[in-house]
């Protein structure tokens, strides 16, 4: 009987998490991706597409580089030198995607809620769809922020020699 | 030694990155600007309104200022530690170890808060033609100018945050390494 050693279980348990982080941060950029919804309000044209908010756009963009990030280091052998720029690089990548999240969330809020002082009218009204596609992807998006901040820890700790908890 | 000058690294950072998350905190929650405008005309007589902008009309700034003051507290936090290392030796090793663990989280936080501030920032700077959204910056310009100030002071404050964190791992590696000749 082939025993589990210490060592391929954190393998296992790293490329485990990685593929989750994979999938989420994926699935939250192709849902904004595809986020589109046309409406037709008392002869008023709405059109809500996801390019026209910055925010959404960099959200995407963040989304990509995690998961294409993600998608690199799985294939990235056991026991490299390189381990330890992963270690780095997770940081980096952890604050790349939480502040994604964060700005696709706050120009969310204003779209949904509505800035009553500043004059800015709620738009989900009209593209009740869009707004739940959108609303979709940022919970994938914070879904791929969990995991990676569960991931920097257990990297650190296994490629950097330090033990952390 | 050559060693010796390295220990002041770590604290003169901290206590520049606190500043520079408290100021932006500060900067932030003092930012509101009352300005007097002409919104409709009736017949001859225009009806003057006074609007104010205040940060807490928006739930980003209000993010922001909350993630900065925690940073600032933090970065309190985690100078005490390093100045009063040697009276709580024993429990130090453990309290040394939390300092990164929080030093990322927090990083985070601030990222979050930025990103968050610097995005409302735009929106009201420029607007949003599609949503029917108008700009409010070229009514507010001290309200924006403050606000861009304090969004510049927290991504300093975040820079120096993610330095201190790197050298703060590095530092645990000679401390705490893993014991690997031992099989489990």
């Amino acid at each position: 009987m082939k025993l589990m050693t210490m060592a391929r279980t954190k393998r296992v348990f790293t490329l485990l998490l990685r593929v989750l982080a994979l999938g989420a941060t994926f699935a939250a950029a192709v849902v904004m991706a595809t986020s589109h919804e046309k409406a037709n309000m008392f002869g008023v044209r709405f059109e809500a597409k996801f390019s026209h908010t910055p925010a959404f756009k960099y959200f995407l963009i963040a989304n990509v580089v995690g998961s294409v990030y993600s998608f690199l280091v799985l294939f990235l052998p056991a026991e490299n030198l390189l381990w330890r720029l992963v270690s780095a690089l997770d940081v980096v990548m952890t604050l790349v995607l939480t502040s994604g999240v964060s700005a696709a969330l706050a120009i969310a809020y204003v779209g949904k809620k509505g800035n009553s002082h500043a004059g800015w009218l709620p738009i989900c009204g009209p593209v009740e769809n869009y707004c739940h596609h959108v609303g979709g992807a940022l919970a994938s998006g914070f879904i791929g922020v969990l995991i990676y901040m569960i991931l920097l820890l257990y990297s650190i700790q296994t490629n950097l020699k330090t033990q952390l908890v | 030694m050559a060693k010796k000058p390295k220990v002041w690294v770590v604290p003169v950072l901290r206590v520049v990155a606190f500043f520079a998350t408290v100021a932006a905190a500060i900067v932030m929650a003092l930012n509101k600007q009352t300005k007097t405008m002409v919104v409709a005309t009736i017949g001859s007589t225009p009806i003057k309104a006074t609007l104010t902008a205040k940060f807490q009309h928006t739930p980003a700034f209000v993010f922001f200022v909350i993630a900065n003051a925690i940073a600032g507290v933090h970065n309190l936090f985690a100078l005490a530690v390093e100045f009063f290392r040697k009276k709580f030796n024993f429990k130090g090793l453990r309290l040394l170890i939390i300092v990164p663990i929080l030093d990322m989280m927090i990083v985070a936080l601030v990222s979050a808060g930025v990103s968050s501030a610097a995005f409302m920032g735009e929106l009201g700077r420029n607007g949003n033609s599609h949503a029917r959204w108008n700009k409010i910056c070229d009514k507010f310009d001290t309200f924006c100018d403050h606000g861009s100030g304090a969004i510049i002071a927290s991504l300093v404050g975040l820079l120096l945050l993610m330095i201190i964190n790197v050298i703060s791992i590095l530092n645990l590696r000679k401390l705490n390494p893993i014991d690997r000749s031992v099989v489990p």
